[in-house]
């Protein structure tokens, strides 16, 4: 007979690890290094925050496992966003594409995991703006993508 | 233009009607299928089936051979046969599953059914007449995860499915001994058994919940968790076409006309695409047209009717616009074909089933216009 021990560490071993036939998520890590560093801070000097908001999003590294890049750019991105005058969001949201509002999305998520108090009021107002564009979609995308950001 | 028909205020998990739309069987999330007949305009119980030890996933209703097949968490599915006297026969179907059975559809010719399940594998049932039972044979390369959805192609041999591994992919399920040999169609010309004849994701991670291939079997739609609608047309190259809009998911899409599709879900909306020979897939309109509410005072009927639904007594201001007041279930169509639907009936989570009439909204709703 077996003894109840009130043991609960078997509850965390990952099974399917066992299993040759489980769900991987396809690899398609092809070395993304994110955004240029040098690039952003050019045009943010400039006062081009829009143009900067575009280069963070369309070279955001989607697909690599490598959570420093990821990190790096999410910092970028972080201080693009909060660069932004508030009348000025509307006009740079709408500027978007679909794919880069669902991107946007992802780091204004990603960005309020990690909320310090300088930059959460702007947060609150991209989303206000971004999901005035993208709409719940966008929100359920954020939720399910397994590319996070 | 819909007429409503409730059920209680448990969750209608799956619908189908019988040939002549006299009879209905549904499941109110529990492990028994109730049967229903149309008396005048309401849905009268007649007979409950339970065979089933855990909750039924899906019903399928043949048109012609009037057989009911279901399928349930307990690894098992049933073929119901009616006895003369009105009562059904329940005939165990060896899935040989570990897992649930999650979805299960006759194929046109009403010779087989498939079955989608937890097991990472569709199991295709046919009968065998010299022993008296249906054998099923089992799809599983390369499905990695649960079969969510599936849909026969109308020459009763390819079946799409979707997986909550974010692909939709199309199978042969040709049986060499029982099925006459299949004709080549836009998907391939060979089709053995168990051949994969196409695979498609839309790149990104959406659990699909519902495929379905248009009348002609050319094109294939299919609706995910990340709020895309998704078409393949195979006579044109199969490349993809995927709307990911600001909607919420859909639970369950099928086409109306070969160019029109209409999908529904957490919007608790039935909304209407359209797929044009372009290949431009575009939202036309939602169906459930928002009507305001007279604000009023509460009949004492209405207000019992919140303390049993909602356990409050209150003004129900949480009261959605649609006429579905929760999540829809499933889509299917209730008079026309795939081709040239004009009604189709949708089930929700508010033990509501509507009929909606596709013509008539078609003339009350500026601007639609179905193809």
């Amino acid at each position: 007979m077996s003894k109840n021990t009130g043991a609960s560490r078997f509850r965390k071993v990952n099974v399917d690890q066992y299993d040759e036939d489980c769900y991987q998520d396809d690899d398609n890590d092809d070395g993304e290094q994110g955004p240029s560093e040098s690039e952003v801070q050019d045009l943010l000097q400039k006062n081009k925050s829009s143009d900067a908001l575009k280069v963070v999003l369309n070279n955001a590294p989607l697909a690599t496992k490598n959570q420093q890049v990821k990190d790096r750019a999410l910092n970028l991105t972080l201080r693009v966003l909060t660069s932004f005058k508030t009348p000025d969001i509307d006009n740079a949201v709408k500027s978007l594409d679909s794919k880069n509002i669902d991107i946007l999305m992802k780091y204004i998520y990603r960005g309020m995991e990690r909320a310090q108090d300088s930059n959460t009021s702007a947060l609150l107002t991209w989303h206000e703006k971004t999901f005035a564009v993208g709409g719940l979609g966008s929100i359920m995308r954020v939720l399910t993508d397994r590319k996070k950001v | 233009m819909a007429e409503k028909h409730n059920f209680g205020i448990q969750p209608v998990t799956c619908h189908t009607f019988n040939k002549d739309r006299s009879g209905l069987a549904l499941s109110l999330n529990s492990s028994e299928v109730k049967i229903y007949k149309k008396n005048g305009s309401k849905w009268q119980p007649t007979s409950s089936l339970q065979e089933h030890g855990q909750r039924v996933t899906s019903i399928d209703w043949a048109a012609n051979s009037n057989k009911i097949v279901t399928c349930g968490a307990d690894r098992n599915a049933y073929v119901w046969t009616m006895n003369s006297d009105g009562t059904w026969k329940p005939n165990l179907v060896i899935l040989r599953i570990n897992r649930a059975a999650t979805f299960v559809k006759w194929s046109p010719n009403e010779k087989k059914f498939a079955v989608g399940s937890g097991a990472r594998l569709i199991s295709v049932s046919y009968y065998e007449e010299d022993n008296n039972w249906w054998v099923s044979k089992h799809i599983k390369k390369p499905i990695r995860s649960t079969v969510t959805c599936l849909d026969w192609h109308p020459n009763s041999v390819l079946i799409a499915a979707g997986s909550t591994d974010f692909k939709a992919r199309v199978f042969s399920g040709y049986i060499k001994e029982y099925d006459p040999k299949p004709e080549a169609c836009s998907w391939g010309s060979k089709m053995p058994w168990g051949a994969l004849m196409a695979e498609h994701s839309n790149g990104s991670g959406g659990w699909v919940h519902s495929v379905s291939f248009s009348p002609s079997g050319d094109r294939l739609v299919w609706v995910g968790h990340d709020s895309s609608v998704n078409v393949v047309d195979a006579a044109k190259g199969a490349t993809l076409t995927s709307v990911k809009g600001n909607f919420l998911p859909f639970k369950s899409v099928t086409w109306v006309t070969e160019n029109s599709l209409v999908a529904a879900g957490y919007d608790c909306n039935p909304t209407v695409f359209t797929y044009d020979d372009a290949g431009k897939l575009t939202l036309i309109n939602k169906l459930d047209q928002s009507q305001e509410k007279a604000a009023g005072t509460m009949s004492a009927m209405n207000r019992f009717k919140n303390f049993d639904t909602r356990a409050t007594s209150g003004d129900s201001t949480s009261e959605l616009k649609t006429q579905h007041q929760n999540t829809i279930t499933e889509i299917g169509i209730y008079s026309g074909t795939k081709a040239d639907c004009t009604k189709f009936s949708t089930s929700g989570v508010d033990g509501n089933i509507i009929i909606w009439d596709i013509k008539s909204l078609e003339k009350s709703i500026a601007g639609l216009k179905i193809a």
